[in-house]
C-alpha cells in the first residue's frame, strides 16, 4: 500500500539532487534548474501532507501559490542572468566575482 | 487487489521517472540534456500529483512548469550561448563536499520523515478538486490571491526593466 513515507521519500531525493545542483554548477541557468527542483519537493511533500495528515485540500491551495512564486522567481532569474551575460560575457557563477575583495 | 499491485506498479514507475530524470537533470554534462530531463521530472511530479487526488494541481503542474517555465529556462539556455557554440556543458565545481553535505541532508531527511508518527487524519476521498479550489480561493484565501497577483506583476515589470538596454 502506497503511503505518506513514499511521497516523503521521493521529496526528500528530489530536494537533495535539487541541493546538488545548485551547489556543484557552474552555470548559472542550471542552478535555476536545481532551485525548481527544490520547489517541486516542497510542493510534493505539501500535497502528500494535505491527503493524508490534514484530510482536507488547503495544502494544494498552498502548493498553487509555490507555484506562482516559482514562475515569478524563474522569470526573474533569467532576467538576472541575461543582464548578467551582457555585463560580464558568461553566465559562469564562479566568473561573476566583481564583488569580490 | 491485482488492481491495487497495478497502481503499485505505476506508481513506482512514476517515482522511479521522477528522481531518475532529476538525477539527469543535476549530473548531465549537457544544459539541453538537463533541460530535456527536467520536462520529464515535471511530468513526473504531476503523476504523482494524480496519485495524490491533486487533479486541477496535476494540470497546472503541467501547463505552468512544462509550458512556462520549461520554455523559459530553454530561452535562457538559448540565449547565453552563441548559436555556433555547440558544446553546451556546464562545468561543476567543490563535487565531493557537495555530495557528503546532500548525502548527509538526505539521510537526516528521510530517517526523521521515516521514523515520525505523523498525525493521520482521515484520507481525504479522490474527488474533483478544481470547484472546491475556486471557491477556496475565491473566499477563504482572497488576500493571499490577490497578493499573488499584485507579486506576479510586480515580477513582469521588474524583469523587463532588468534587461531593457539602457539608452546611455
Amino acid at each position: 500500500m502506497i503511503g505518506l513515507s513514499h511521497y516523503l521519500v521521493i521529496s526528500a531525493a528530489l530536494f537533495s539532487l535539487g541541493i546538488m545542483g545548485v551547489l556543484t554548477r557552474k552555470n548559472a541557468v542550471n542552478v535555476l534548474m536545481g532551485i525548481e527542483l527544490i520547489l517541486n519537493s516542497a510542493n510534493i511533500n505539501l500535497v502528500a501532507f494535505s491527503k493524508y495528515s490534514a484530510g482536507n485540500i488547503s495544502g494544494q491551495i498552498f502548493a498553487i501559490f509555490v507555484i506562482v512564486i516559482a514562475a515569478a522567481e524563474a522569470a526573474v532569474g533569467l532576467s538576472i542572468i541575461l543582464s548578467m551575460y551582457r555585463i560580464v560575457k558568461t553566465v559562469n557563477l564562479d566568473r561573476a566575482d566583481t564583488l569580490k575583495g | 487487489m491485482d488492481n491495487n499491485l497495478l497502481t503499485q506498479i505505476v506508481f513506482y514507475f512514476f517515482a522511479v521517472l521522477t528522481v531518475g530524470s532529476a538525477a539527469v537533470v543535476v549530473f548531465a554534462r549537457s544544459l539541453i540534456r538537463s533541460a530535456f530531463a527536467l520536462l520529464f521530472t515535471f511530468f513526473g511530479v504531476a503523476a504523482l500529483y494524480v496519485f495524490l487526488g491533486a487533479d486541477f494541481l496535476a494540470a497546472t503542474q503541467m501547463v505552468i512548469y512544462v509550458g512556462g517555465i520549461l520554455v523559459l529556462l530553454l530561452f535562457g539556455v538559448m540565449l547565453t550561448h552563441k548559436l555556433y557554440d555547440l558544446n553546451l556543458k556546464s562545468e561543476t565545481f567543490q563535487v565531493l563536499p557537495a555530495v557528503m553535505a546532500v548525502l548527509c541532508a538526505f539521510g537526516i531527511l528521510s530517517t526523521s520523515m521515516l521514523h515520525t508518527r505523523w498525525h493521520g487524519g482521515g484520507q481525504s476521498p479522490a474527488v474533483p478538486t478544481t470547484a472546491v479550489i475556486g471557491e477556496l480561493l475565491m473566499r477563504d484565501y482572497i488576500l493571499p490571491f490577490e497578493a499573488a497577483s499584485i507579486l506576479l506583476l510586480v515580477a513582469l515589470i521588474g524583469a523587463a526593466m532588468i534587461v531593457r538596454r539602457r539608452s546611455e
